[in-house]
This record gives structure tokens, C-alpha cells and sequence, in this order.
């Protein structure tokens, strides 16, 4: 006998949603969260699709901050398209809320929640994770189960305990930091996306409203750039050329893994989901419905395996093929693009937007876009947009 | 050597992301180096957003 069948390390999306898969599926199930709350602090940007997020539960408008219809991307010398979002909705989130929505459902599908319980190493015999130990309020504590989940975000570290290969190569991580801002006039309907590499050298710099007056301010370094500048540097000074105004209600530093999946995602016992196992959008670093489908597809494997009694990495292999089927394999195309955007010159960027913005706006859409992208290389502005329209 | 400063980390996890030996240890609000494990590639220096890690020689940190 087991203390439980399923242990979700992480109280985030992904962990949230694999804890409620499992349970709904009658299988004992606890969330471990090692910070004291389940939502905080919000290390995001907190925008997703409506379209993604309908396939898990109803938009409750008690956590949804803004609703976004263009996005809009600003050239390095200042040039600004504004594009129509190809999916329904984009949806910028209070995550504090959306969270612990996620946990009760979790929760009232049956499964136990316990935050400021760090995991801090795994029981594994016979080749085959066994459990977790780890720190209740600084107590030590173990609890054994037939399945382990990892949900632990960018760390990443109970694969690693499992002896998967889970750091992150530096030209795979974002060094990221972002405000969320009060008195600042934004569009509420737009999110805009700042090129150029005084900027944010190799990635980008986001303003995504969050109610009237209010908005999530933030920017990523990419890879060997991070050698060189800082990110709180660079959005320190961009705040203050730009919002002086601004109060900075809350600050958070970040890492954003944009690396292709892990090449092993479980084992004997154990299956990592979201962040931990890399399943962000390479290209915009958006990570919330993709570890939701990934945390939705363990549950579901985990109680098959429990039910069939095959816990080890074959019993699990329904895991990895799903998730590359549903997402993976896009996100491995998603891959190579962030690389070419990377290498993309201030020069290039201000040619080709230069070149959009002659267009009269009812011509000014994605496709044209992707046919202005098209004649220069790479096809960088198609494939931003494809990218963050999809969040 | 790798030193953190004090006062100034947000525990945000992006050093032991990129640590390739688990050199890191981090808590809901508390980090440390472990310096037994940590080969001083210097990476999470480097990657940290807002400048908590610092690189010392190491005869500094023996006197």
C-alpha cells in the first residue's frame, strides 16, 4: 500500500490540472506547493487563448483582467503594426485568481493540497521512483505513491532527483523581469510586443494591459546577450523613458524556458509536465495551456497505469506520445524559428515593418504579413505573429 | 566562487534552471550554493535578471 496514488509536486496549471485528472479518475491524489501559497508570487505575463482555455473550463470574468483583440509589434526604430489576433480571444489573466480556481477544482475533485512543503528528494528503489521526502513547515516528512508528477516549473529539479537531464542551456533560457504598473495610459484591448537590440537584446519586451490604468510591463534577454546587459537594467530604463509615471505595484525576475521538450520526460514512475519538462512556446515563452494539455494527458496516463498495474516507463509511454502529438511537435518547429528570430538584425526588423506599414490597414493582415516576411529572411515577422497569436 | 548577495534575490529559479550540476538549492525564500557541487562556469551569474550572484576568487573567499 501506497500513502497515495498520484503525488503532484507544483501548484501551478499544470500541476493543478494533472492533480484534477487524477483524482476525477478516483485516484488518491495530493498537490505539494512548496511556497505558502498556491498562485504567488505570479512569475508571468499572464495572457492565454480563450480558444485554448475552453477546452479545460469557462472563462470566469472574475480573473480575467483584459481582453485582447490586436497585437501590436514595434519595430526597433519605432515603426508599429497592429494585427487582428487570429483566434478568438486573448485573455490577459489575474493568475493569483485563475490558480486558485484551478486548485479548488482540483481540490473538489478530491484531491489534497499542501503548500510551503518543499520536495527535497525522491524515494526511489528499484530503479523506480517510490515517493517523494520533503519539508512540511521545515519538518521532514515521506510519502509514497504509485506515480509521481513533476510540476515543478523552470528548476526543474525532481526530474533531475530522477536523473533526467533537465538544466536548460543558456541560448534556451530567457532572463526575464517584469512590473506590474498603476497609472499608465494603455490600450486595453491591444498587446504590444518591442523589438531591437538595445532593447532587449534577442527577445523582446511586452506590455499586456490589466485594467484601466494598469499593466504587466516586462522583457526577456535571450541566450549569450545575457552576458552583457540586465534585464531589470533594461526595463528600468525603458519605464522611465516611456511611463514615467508608473508606480511599480509589484516586480518579479524570472527565467522563461524556450527549449524544445525534453528528450525523456518520464520514467520508471515518474512523469514530468509545464515548465519542468520545457513545454513553453519557444518563440513567445507562453506556457499556461500547454502544461494545462500536458498536465491533462498525465493524469489521464497515470490512472491507466495504476489500473493496469505498469508503472514503469513503459506503462507510461501513452504519456510523451500524446503530448508530442498534441503539442510537441509543433513546438519542436516553434524551436527552430525561436532560434532564426534570434539572429534577426535591427536592420532587417525596421525593413520589413517599414514596408507593412505602407499598407492600407484593411490589407494589413496576417497573411499579408506572412507575404512581406516571405521575400526577406528569415520570415521573422510571420512567424512572431503565429507565435504570440497563439500565445 | 560563486557569492550571493545579500538582500537582493527574488528566489525566482532561473540559476538552478540553468545549473548543470545542481549546485543551487533554493526555498521559498532562501537560497544557497552548494560550493562542494558548484564547478564555477559562471553561468547563473550571468543568466540571473537583476544581479544577485557575483563571481569571487576564490583566495578571497580563503583568507
Amino acid at each position: 500500500m501506497t500513502d497515495f496514488d498520484v503525488i503532484v509536486v507544483g501548484g501551478g496549471p499544470a500541476g493543478c490540472i494533472a492533480a484534477y485528472e487524477s483524482a476525477k479518475a478516483g485516484l488518491k491524489t495530493i498537490i505539494l506547493e512548496k511556497d505558502r501559497d498556491i498562485g504567488y508570487p505570479v512569475r508571468c505575463a499572464e495572457a492565454i487563448g480563450e480558444d485554448g482555455l475552453r477546452k479545460f473550463m469557462e472563462t470566469d470574468p472574475q480573473w480575467v483582467a483584459a481582453t485582447i483583440k490586436y497585437a501590436q509589434l514595434h519595430s526597433p526604430e519605432g515603426t508599429a503594426i497592429r494585427l487582428d489576433l487570429p483566434i478568438e480571444n486573448g485573455l490577459i489573466l489575474h493568475r493569483r485568481l485563475f490558480d486558485f480556481a484551478l486548485a479548488q477544482r482540483a481540490a473538489e475533485a478530491g484531491s489534497e493540497v499542501q503548500t510551503k512543503a518543499y520536495v527535497d528528494g525522491l524515494i526511489i528503489s528499484d530503479d523506480q521512483v517510490k515517493g517523494v521526502n520533503y519539508q512540511y513547515f521545515g519538518e521532514k516528512r515521506s510519502l509514497t505513491a504509485k506515480i509521481v508528477i513533476g510540476a515543478d516549473g523552470v528548476e526543474s529539479r525532481v526530474g533531475r532527483m530522477a536523473g533526467l537531464r533537465t538544466a536548460l542551456k543558456l541560448s534556451d533560457t530567457g532572463s526575464g523581469y517584469q512590473v506590474s504598473v498603476a497609472n499608465v495610459d494603455v490600450e486595453q484591448d491591444v498587446i504590444d510586443f518591442y523589438f531591437g537590440s538595445k532593447l532587449a537584446p534577442s527577445g523582446y519586451l511586452w506590455i499586456f494591459p490589466k485594467g484601466e490604468g494598469m499593466a504587466n510591463i516586462g522583457l526577456g534577454v535571450v541566450g549569450k546577450g545575457v552576458k552583457d546587459v540586465l534585464a531589470k537594467d533594461l526595463l528600468d530604463k525603458f519605464l522611465a523613458d516611456r511611463f514615467p509615471k508608473a508606480a511599480v505595484l509589484t516586480a518579479v525576475a524570472g527565467g522563461i524556458p524556450l527549449a524544445k521538450t525534453l528528450k525523456k520526460i518520464s520514467t520508471n514512475g515518474l512523469m514530468l509536465i509545464g515548465d519542468a519538462a520545457r513545454m513553453a512556446n519557444p518563440v513567445s515563452g507562453g506556457g499556461i495551456i500547454s502544461g494545462m494539455v500536458a498536465g491533462r494527458i498525465a493524469g489521464q496516463v497515470a490512472a491507466e497505469a495504476i489500473r493496469t498495474g505498469d508503472l514503469s516507463e513503459k506503462g507510461l509511454k501513452a504519456f510523451p506520445a500524446r503530448w508530442h502529438k498534441e503539442v510537441g511537435r509543433d513546438y519542436a518547429i516553434a524551436h527552430r524559428i525561436s532560434n532564426s528570430i534570434r539572429d534577426v538584425t535591427d536592420d532587417q526588423f525596421n525593413k520589413m515593418a517599414r514596408e507593412l506599414k505602407d499598407l492600407p490597414p484593411e490589407k494589413l493582415h496576417i497573411r499579408k504579413v506572412f507575404a512581406t516576411a516571405a521575400k526577406h529572411k528569415p520570415k521573422i515577422l510571420l512567424d512572431i505573429t503565429r507565435a504570440f497569436a497563439h500565445l | 566562487m560563486i557569492h550571493v548577495k545579500d538582500n537582493k534575490c527574488d528566489f525566482c529559479g532561473t540559476c538552478v534552471a540553468v545549473c548543470p550540476v545542481d549546485a543551487i538549492e533554493l526555498r521559498e525564500a532562501d537560497i544557497r550554493i552548494i560550493h562542494e557541487t558548484c564547478i564555477d562556469c559562471d553561468i547563473c551569474v550571468w543568466v540571473c535578471p537583476i544581479d544577485v550572484l557575483e563571481s569571487q576568487d576564490a583566495q578571497v573567499s580563503n583568507d
